[in-house]
């Protein structure tokens, strides 16, 4: 279905598209290989050849699974584990000792240790979010003013310009947030936390905007010159052009830029690890307070515990949760893509 | 087009894993850079040395002083924490910890599991944990009292400790540091610190976040204290003290400490060498150039 859509862009405006495109995406490609006439050996080969290589790639997601879920799990019957963490104490709030009320705790150093994963979880859903808010409307509206409104001049200047800001290491967009954008947040927002969830999540918006802006840019050109024209011949203003019909043709390819961004964005390491200030707080509302997110806890500590460890064990589970979060939220993120094709494709 | 995502972000998790790794062994310096080594010497004239964030500037200055005055030997210095090398050197991934506390015992057991090798201690040099405010803020002194009761979230306020109307912003190192396990036992007698209390890799990221928080405080080696102000502490029964060199070899200062070098077994080969040449007056020389303090004369008397 969807390369029906996008094939038509490609068949129909094959002019107005060329002079625009840099790379040459493969994926449009694939339906055109398939064809009426006997197939010589040598393509047999290589589409076998495909097969197994798109296969490995399945293979080594599954292996990675495997082997990060390995160290995971021994927590539920090891008696070494046992004996230093209840498994509740992981999920549950529990009244410590010195403490007045059951609270959620990350403490992993320390007698006892507290491994609590929930403000963890909370902290990289907080960052996300935000960074999810600030992005979205940034990148699409960035990618329908360039593809739809932009003179050609502004477009060619503007367009590689927010895709090398993709290709800026985190590190660098991380550390500019710690010593630049912290201070001017705190100084113009007054906020308690010099490095909080709001400066991290800016600084994640950094890396997730070209991230959107790219795909959405993408499906805004893919959208058949024809429906554009037919809109215009039936007196359509452009602005109702661009928002009720190149806007809905394009929104499953848009979400799906949506759905790789929020991917990227609660994968991303060290943005947080430097600008978040790394504190386990566990707080639902506030997004000025610091946070510590999955990813920068498995990151700082890793390098710390000897295998086998109750913490190495906590921290393999944490891996194999995000793991779980980020392909439910993926497979979720796919079905609404595709349930919104089927509507759109059944209407046109 | 929809269908290649679910794979892409799963390659995140992946770039996450490694970013982790890297974090860890990126400080290691070039240590081969400039060598003679031929490949047959290299695999006994070679060290690793992993460990505290707190050292890992004073051991590079010993690595690059031993390295040049035995031409041929190469050693590799790296950071991450008194955790991570301890952690390293149970693995097998490091010849020597750098650790600014001692070992437990648990890292013990473990690397006598691990390794069958006995855990030997070297005291190295001797530092001052000293507790830092922004050079804006005017207090004084803080007993160690105080300091727990900040700490522990239960002190809040800068006016409380005599100090102005401001709120306390804790900062705080990452839990495979040294200096932060030192701190939880010296200060907050094995309690918890609190949960907002903001954790950092490295004395140095403390201090700069310290330098620019008017209501910060923070922690760390003696070595680093440049654009913050150190505060004297108190003991619990007695008077300020100011974390000098002489407060720290009589003792009197209440948060100095011993950095320490740990090897598994009786160090031998170019590993002693080091070692020897680290308590030498040369190596002690050293520490005094980096900022913390050399050894007691009877400590290094002892240590021989």
């Amino acid at each position: 279905m969807t390369e029906q859509v996008l094939d038509a862009g490609e068949h129909h405006a094959p002019a107005a598209n060329s002079g625009r495109r840099i790379t040459v995406r493969p994926h449009r490609a694939r339906s055109g290989l398939a064809s009426s006439f006997k197939t010589p050996l040598w393509h047999r080969v290589a589409e076998r050849t495909i097969a197994v290589l798109a296969l490995a790639a399945i293979a080594a997601i599954a292996l990675i699974f495997i082997f990060i879920a390995r160290e995971a799990v021994p927590m539920f019957w090891e008696v070494e584990f046992a004996e230093e963490v209840e498994i509740r104490d992981l999920f549950f709030a529990k009244e410590w000792n010195g403490y007045d009320e059951p609270v959620f705790i990350w403490q992993p150093v320390g007698e006892p240790a507290k491994f609590n994963v929930v403000p963890l979880f909370v902290g990289s859903l907080k960052v996300t979010l935000l960074a999810m808010l600030m992005s979205v409307p940034l990148g699409i509206g960035c990618a329908m003013f360039i593809a739809l409104y932009a003179p050609r001049a502004v477009r060619e200047v503007v367009k590689p310009v927010i895709e090398l800001l993709a290709g800026i290491p985190s590190v660098v967009l991380g550390f500019f947030a710690l010593m630049v954008l912290a201070s001017w947040a705190q100084a113009t927002f007054g906020f308690h936390f010099r490095l909080n969830a709001v400066v991290a999540a800016i600084g994640l918006a950094l890396t997730i905007v070209p991230v959107i802006f790219t795909i959405a840019e993408d499906a805004i050109q893919s959208v058949p010159q024809t429906l554009n024209e037919a809109a215009l011949a039936l007196g359509a203003r452009k602005y109702q052009v661009a928002l009720r019909v190149v806007l809905p043709a394009a929104l499953p390819g848009i979400a799906a830029g949506v759905v790789l961004g929020f991917g990227r964005a609660i994968g991303e390491t060290m943005i947080v690890l430097m600008a978040s200030g790394n504190a386990a707080i566990m707080e639902l509302f506030d997004f000025t307070t610091s946070v510590r997110t999955v990813t920068a806890t498995i990151a700082a500590e890793l390098g710390e515990v000897a295998q086998g460890d109750a913490h190495w064990r906590v921290l393999f589970l944490l891996g194999v949760m995000l793991f779980a979060v980020t392909f439910v939220l993926n497979i979720v993120g796919d079905l609404a893509i595709q349930r919104l094709q089927k509507k759109l494709t059944a209407e046109s | 087009m929809t269908k290649a995502h679910p794979h892409r972000s799963v390659f995140l998790i992946l770039a996450a894993a490694l970013a982790a790794s890297s974090c860890t062994s990126g400080k290691s310096r070039e240590g081969a850079e400039g060598s003679e080594a031929t490949p047959q010497t290299r695999a006994s004239s070679t060290l690793t040395i992993k460990g505290s964030d707190t050292m890992v500037i004073l051991a590079q200055n010993w690595a690059q002083a031993f390295m040049d005055a035995n031409p041929g030997k190469v050693l590799q210095v790296s950071g991450g924490g008194s955790g991570t090398g301890l952690a390293a050197l149970i693995n097998g991934t490091a010849d020597l910890a750098n650790a600014s506390r001692p070992i437990k015992d648990k890292e013990r057991k473990q690397l006598m599991k691990r390794r069958a090798a006995e855990a030997q201690e070297f005291r190295v040099a001797l530092d001052s944990l000293a507790v830092y405010v922004p050079a804006a803020n005017k207090i004084e002194s803080l007993t160690i009292p105080q300091l727990k009761k900040i700490f522990r979230g239960q002190t809040t306020n800068w006016k409380d400790v005599g100090g102005e109307d401001r709120p306390i912003v804790l900062y705080s190192r990452e839990n495979n540091s040294g200096t932060y396990a030192y701190f939880k036992e010296h200060v907050l007698d094995n309690e918890d610190f609190a949960a907002t209390a903001q954790t950092l890799p490295g004395t140095a990221a403390v201090i700069n976040a310290v330098s620019k928080d008017v209501g910060g405080i923070g922690y760390g080696g003696i070595a680093y204290s440049e654009g913050v102000r150190t505060v004297m502490v108190a003991p619990p029964d007695g008077d300020p003290v100011e974390p000098t060199m002489e407060n720290a070899t009589s003792g009197k200062y209440p948060l100095s400490r011993f950095l320490n070098i740990y090897s598994a077994d009786e160090p031998s080969g170019i590993a002693k060498e080091y070692l020897d040449f680290v308590l030498s007056p040369k190596g002690q020389a050293v520490v005094e150039g980096v900022g913390y303090y050399p050894l007691p004369r009877e400590a290094t008397a002892a240590a021989e």
